[in-house]
């Protein structure tokens, strides 16, 4: 009886049971980094032939064309930059007001209703805004184009004139060549709608961080709502918003099939806000499965290490933002 | 000096002036409108796939695979097949990979791999899906040479590790010390406390976290195009190209016949309303916690 007693059935702490758990956890978790770096080498392998033979002139060279065998990403990166820099030039304003309204105006009722609507326009899956963007609104900016035709006759012969001259300017950067829908203007407003979830809720948390006594100081001094938003909160939710931009950013930078299928997909600059252009993620998207020839697969291979480290940097510095901005206290 | 300012002060009606009560008022409006034209969107995309999509669903819809290209008929068992089928693996990916991450940010806090993970993990969240799937491309397919639901569930497996390793840490850690240690003092092993009394308090924050990222992964198409490839044939087999949902909208989308692109308004409706139920779900669960 004594024995038994003295002699535990339990396994004593720091068994092997706990050598055991942590090497499967960490080597679990070790396929996280596994990821990462697989991917950094695989993506690197298959575009050593593109940059052997292109190098650095990839980026700056603006030909991309299958049949000359020239791959030159300057048209792309810039499709790529100006859809998401004015997307988000665009989304912000909108989305700040729309945290705005949740964290400070809506009553709770009307609050978490709404908060909910924008974090579900997050849920909405890219192919399905691509539908909505093909089908519900090209025809309205195809009417619309159709409308800025009929109405200014003459400056539609003068823009054709300066085109055939390869000349632009800046009533011609406004005219659509051809009543199409698709190109730049369709694919910003399908992106701007895209990325105005992510600031947005983004936004929300960091107002609702705000503590009061910053709210309720700026009211003891007088203040109208619209000054306490921008004397005490918005200052005081500035880290927070700038990662929630950034974050945004990066979506937008990587938005593949909705910005592909309403873009145009045409490696070339866009001469005026409606033309055709295109995206490295569109780009990808819409040539690799028919890229048989060795060199322009590996430069969309190449296309997607690029896009792998701006959002790399991109992310990585938006997690740095609002760790050292964030005021003490809120963290 | 004194008396001239008094006066000043007493010809000054009370209260704000009527400039910045202007200002507030115009501020206000504004910031409504611009909510309203935020959720615009969404609601004015629900009704168009509601009014335009609802026409063409019908039990052949659920039950038949695609009609020969340019005939009527035929339905789309193909895709919805197909997507559970990667969405299942993409869930023991994810759920393995991530919930393991999960528990060794939130239960080994000084080990000195940590930051590192929590840095790759988060890095990981904003690449793009297109890059992912380029990736599981040179992985699998370059090396099995030929496309398969495995590659895309695995493609989309990738996708849902950082979102399921950053709520199953925030989990956790919401399980209070005190409970570890309770188990630590019964005598229980750190494996045992973490098995058998924390991850039993966390299930349903991690059971929510993990339908978060299905109902997240559940639309890329991106990943899949160059992985799962489409079928247009009923396939159950992973090692073979396989069809899905949000690839099938992709498809029918860009197609020119009217059949297809009626269809994949049909197939956009059945997929976001999963995917809102499935966030409904999640946030009914969590609500529920509280």
């Amino acid at each position: 009886m004594t024995t038994r007693l003295t002699l535990p059935k339990r396994p004593l702490p720091n068994s092997k049971g706990d050598g055991v758990f942590r090497t499967v956890i960490i080597g679990l978790s070790l396929v996280i980094i596994a990821v990462f770096l697989l991917s950094v080498y695989l993506l690197g392998r298959d575009s050593i032939p593109a940059l052997q033979q292109f190098g650095l002139s990839f980026l700056s060279q603006t030909v991309w064309n299958p049949v000359t065998k020239q791959f030159g990403a300057a048209s792309l990166i810039a499709g790529t930059l100006i859809t998401s820099f004015v997307a988000l030039l665009i989304s912000v304003p909108l989305a700040l007001a729309s945290a705005i309204f949740v964290a400070e105006y809506a009553p709770k009722w009307l609050a978490n209703p709404v908060s909910y609507l924008v974090e579900l326009l997050a849920a909405v899956p890219s192919v399905v805004y691509g539908l909505w963007a093909l089908f519900a609104l090209k025809p309205l900016i195809q009417k619309f184009q159709l409308f800025l035709y009929t109405s200014n006759p003459d400056l539609v012969t003068q823009c054709s004139t300066l085109r055939g001259e390869g000349r632009n300017s800046v009533a011609c950067f406004f005219m659509p060549e051809a009543p199409v829908g698709l190109g730049l203007m369709l694919a910003i407003i399908i992106l701007t709608i895209m990325i105005l979830p992510y600031t947005a809720s983004v936004a929300r948390d960091v107002i609702r961080l705000v503590p009061s006594d910053q709210r309720e100081a700026m009211y003891a001094l007088g203040a109208t709502k619209w000054e306490v938003i921008r004397g005490a909160i918005l200052p005081f939710a500035r880290a927070g918003i700038t990662g929630g931009i950034i974050l945004a950013l990066g979506r937008a930078l990587g938005e593949t099939l909705a910005v592909a299928m309403v873009i145009g997909n045409v490696p070339e600059f866009a001469s005026n806000i409606w033309g055709s252009t295109a995206t490295m993620a569109s780009m990808i998207a819409l040539q690799f499965g028919d890229a048989q020839e060795a060199l322009h697969r590996s430069s969309i291979i190449t296309l997607g290490l690029l896009l792998f480290f701006v959002s790399v940097i991109v992310n990585y510095s938006a997690r740095l933002i609002i760790a050292r901005l964030t005021p003490q206290g809120i963290k | 000096m004194m008396t001239r300012t008094l006066s000043k002060v007493t010809t000054v009606p009370a209260g704000l002036s009527s400039g910045r009560k202007a200002k507030n008022a115009f501020m206000s409006a504004l910031i409504t409108l611009g909510t309203i034209i935020v959720v615009a969107p969404l609601i004015w995309i629900f009704v168009y796939l509601l009014a335009q999509g609802i026409g063409a669903l019908s039990l052949d819809f659920f039950t038949k695979v695609p009609a020969p290209e340019g005939e009527t008929g035929g339905g789309w068992l193909n895709a919805i097949s197909g997507s559970l089928i990667m969405l299942l693996i993409a869930g023991v990916v994810g759920v393995v990979v991530g919930v393991s991450g999960g528990v060794f940010l939130a239960e080994f806090p000084r080990h000195r791999l940590m930051p590192t993970i929590r840095m790759v993990s988060d890095v990981l969240s904003g690449i793009p899906a297109i890059v992912v799937g380029l990736v599981v491309y040179s992985l699998v397919v370059l090396t099995t040479k030929h496309f398969s639901g495995f590659a895309g569930g695995l493609a989309l497996g990738l996708l849902m590790i950082p979102i399921v390793v950053r709520t199953t840490e925030e989990v956790l850690k919401l399980v209070p010390v005190a409970v570890r240690e309770a188990g630590l003092a019964l005598g229980l092993p750190q494996w045992r406390v973490i098995v058998s009394v924390v991850l039993p308090a966390a299930t349903s924050g991690i059971v929510t976290g993990v339908m978060l990222a299905l109902a997240r992964v559940a639309g890329e198409a991106a990943p899949l195009l160059f992985t799962a490839f489409g079928n247009n044939l009923l396939n159950l087999d992973p090692s073979k190209p396989m069809s899905a949902l949000p690839l099938q909208i992709f498809i029918g989308a860009t197609s020119s016949y009217d059949i297809n692109q009626n269809q994949a308004k049909a197939g956009s409706l059945v997929l976001i309303v999963l995917i809102f139920l499935a966030s409904l779900a999640a946030r009914a669960a969590t609500r529920q916690k509280r």
